[in-house]
């Protein structure tokens, strides 16, 4: 996490303060910051490890050392050099089961994620633009899909269904988790149609896709892309759950259908953890990134939520300072009270600044 | 006021939308359900209970689709929800009546717990910002991750064994008989403290995050600046003046949380075999009983609409801002 070089805060007095601009050659146009946002060590993080998610869901069932179906002599072996996460009741590879369900908890994950945010873009969107009747109609349907618990839902749905493949569950878990974003965004663009900028363009006559597609989802950007991030979590955990009670046997492996044998069979009483324990840490892996990168979104479109480096400060006389949004502390040297404006000799620069900055 | 009446119509509205899409639910099951379910039970079915079964999957051909919803809504208005399969021939209304109240002790009791540890702690992490309390976010990050009935599976692994403390399942000693006497009481709680404690975990992290968002933002208002500047104590500002004005997102985001959090703790019970609604409906799934698993929906749903009901009224009364309104 670091502010952007380009930012009024580093420029600090005593320094060669406005060095940065002055570099820029003449007639060279200023680079722009670009992916700023993998500054973000929370972003950086969390995209690599979804970056492996997606990886290995993509390749994971070309690469599981055995079919993760098949079945052999070496019932219930712990994790070893030839099963690395040990072996089912039936002899099946359990590092090849992971492996092998990434690719439909990864699938339906993102299917959902995106139908959700699509419906949650249409409908929250046009109530937070159009209002009135419309804004009414829309706003009372995503309020009843919000209060409606989804789970359950999901969960009697699921199980009418019978043998529901990956497509329709992405789709179920879908169309009943768009309701949040819906509302976020429509409160979002609400504020956001009475700007300026927005009146702006409705005066001088621009259409009203025009506005609402070049005008207002460009500044929606970080609310959708933090919405997606949020029902993709959720969609995972859905489908694990879903998986877990034994209502989607069609669906092939998942991590969900792993820990729906490991119960049924009861692999805690017989003291294999490997069976359930490798599955549940590749769901929490999965939703502690998406959950830092959704956090890295947050703090990027509000710097004031970033952690903040070191806040406490030594001063000389031997006491110590919390810094404060807002507070402005004066450090001096000497005990003496300073009655008026002068250069404090003994301020480290940058250690003063009331910007609060990431140390690092 | 007005405003309370308009909630009240608002959450009248969502409990019939909820009512009528479990009207309809039973009615997109492909082929004939009930055939096929009476073949399962090999006519140890009633005539009574097979024309029910009809009459529920809507494949009564004497009627038309209206005169069954408003069937629907007679039945619904004497309590009954038709019979069970799994406990036939109990009916429906009787089974869940057993299991509501120990899923609502459980799942009400742990989720006042854990909003006000996490706001607490919420509290303290945005006002101390940039102390140790920075790394508590990652921690219950991965925890709140975790899915629910994972972490109780990993629960029951560790602390429970022939010689614990914790039992492994059940809601109370099999000796013993349910009744309000000194020895059903501890053992329904020392079954219930495992179930509570994994509840707690990994709900807790949602509202120390939202609490510590809500303390950042409200420290840098003027009002705050201006309380320090009045030379009041840290303690005071921090909890008269910020989390005071800190609480109330946290507030409307407690009522929202509880449908997640119901569906959620459906499955702890699973895990714990604790009798609660969530493992009722597992064994209702198994048999495929479809009036008990509409049952369970119907009663999930109307207890969320009443939970946010007083959540609203909550909100009414704490912040005037609301009140004035109308």
């Amino acid at each position: 996490m670091t502010i952007p070089t380009s930012s009024t805060a580093q420029v600090i007095p005593g320094q060669g303060a406005m060095a940065t601009p002055e570099n820029a050659k003449p007639g060279k146009k200023a680079k722009r910051q670009r992916f700023l946002f993998l500054k973000n060590k929370k972003a950086a993080v969390g995209l690599v490890v979804l970056f492996f998610y997606i990886l290995f869901g993509i390749i994971g069932p070309w690469i599981t050392p055995y079919d993760p179906s098949a079945r052999s002599n070496d019932l219930l072996q712990p994790p070893s050099g030839d099963h690395w996460f040990g072996t089912t009741h039936l002899g099946q590879d359990v590092f090849s089961q992971v492996l092998d369900g990434t690719q439909s908890v990864v699938f339906v994950g993102f299917l959902a994620g995106t139908i959700a945010t699509v419906l949650s873009v249409i409908i929250g969107i046009t109530a937070g633009y159009l209002g009135g009747k419309a804004d009414d109609t829309l706003s009372a349907l995503s309020n009843v899909f919000l209060v409606i618990p989804a789970v359950p839902l999901m969960i009697i749905i699921t199980s009418i269904l019978d043998n529901a493949s990956n497509l329709l569950l992405a789709l179920i878990i879908g169309l009943t988790s768009w309701s949040w974003n819906a509302r976020v965004l429509r409160a979002q663009t609400l504020s956001l149609r009475r700007r300026d900028y927005i009146e702006a363009s409705r005066a001088t006559g621009e259409k009203t896709w025009r506005i609402v597609g070049f005008e207002l989802l460009p500044n929606l950007t970080a609310v959708i892309a933090s919405g997606f991030i949020g029902t993709v979590i959720f969609a995972v955990l859905s489908l694990i759950t879903l998986a877990f009670i034994g209502i989607v046997s069609n669906a092939g492996w998942n991590w969900g259908t792993i820990l729906f044998w490991a119960q049924g069979q009861q692999a805690l009483a017989q003291g294999a953890w490997w069976w359930f324990v490798p599955a549940g840490l590749a769901i929490a892996f999965l939703g502690t990134a998406l959950s830092l990168i959704n956090f890295a979104i947050d703090e990027f479109v509000s710097p004031r939520l970033r952690s903040a480096g070191k806040t406490k400060l030594k001063t000389a006389s031997g006491g110590t300072v919390r810094m404060r949004i807002g507070f402005t502390p004066v450090l001096s040297n000497s005990a003496e009270p300073h009655t008026h404006a002068r250069p404090l000799p003994g301020l480290t620069p940058g250690a003063a600044t009331p910007v609060v900055r990431e140390a690092k | 006021m007005k405003y309370f009446l308009q909630r009240i119509a608002f959450y009248l509205f969502t409990a019939w939308a909820a009512i009528t899409l479990n009207f309809f639910i039973p009615r997109m099951v492909p082929g004939d359900p009930v055939q096929s379910l009476i073949s399962k039970f090999r006519g140890q079915m009633s005539t009574e209970a097979i024309n029910s079964l009809y009459v529920l999957f809507g494949l009564d051909d004497n009627k038309g689709l209206w005169t069954q919803y408003v069937d629907y809504w007679k039945q619904l208005f004497q309590g009954d929800l038709g019979l069970s399969f799994t406990f036939f021939p109990s009916p429906v209304s009787e089974i869940i009546g057993d299991a509501l109240p120990w899923t609502v002790t459980l799942v009400g009791i742990t989720t006042v717990i854990s909003f006000l540890i996490g706001t607490s702690l919420g509290v303290l992490a945005g006002w101390r910002r940039g102390s140790w309390t920075d790394g508590l976010l990652p921690v219950t990050t991965f925890f709140s991750s975790v899915p629910y009935f994972w972490l109780g599976i990993i629960a029951i692994y560790l602390l429970t064994g022939p010689d614990s403390f914790f039992p492994s399942s059940g809601g109370f000693d099999s000796a013993l008989v349910p009744a309000w006497d000194q020895y059903f009481i501890p053992s329904a709680l020392q079954h219930s403290l495992l179930p509570a404690l994994t509840i707690l975990i990994s709900s807790v992290s949602g509202w120390i995050l939202s609490m510590r968002n809500m303390m950042v933002t409200v420290s840098s208002e003027d009002y705050i600046t201006v309380a320090h500047a009045k030379g009041l104590s840290e303690r005071r500002v921090a909890v008269s003046y910020a989390a005071r004005n800190a609480l109330l997102p946290n507030i409307s985001g407690f009522a929202l949380s509880l449908g997640f959090i119901v569906g959620g703790t459906l499955l702890v019970e699973i895990v714990f075999s604790y009798p609660g609604l969530g493992f009722i409906l597992l064994q209702a799934l198994g048999a495929k009983d479809y009036p008990l698993m509409q049952g369970i929906f119907l009663v999930i749903t109307i207890s969320v609409l009443v939970a946010n009901l007083l959540a609203d009224l909550a909100y009414l009364l704490l912040d005037p801002r609301t009140r004035k309104e109308g």
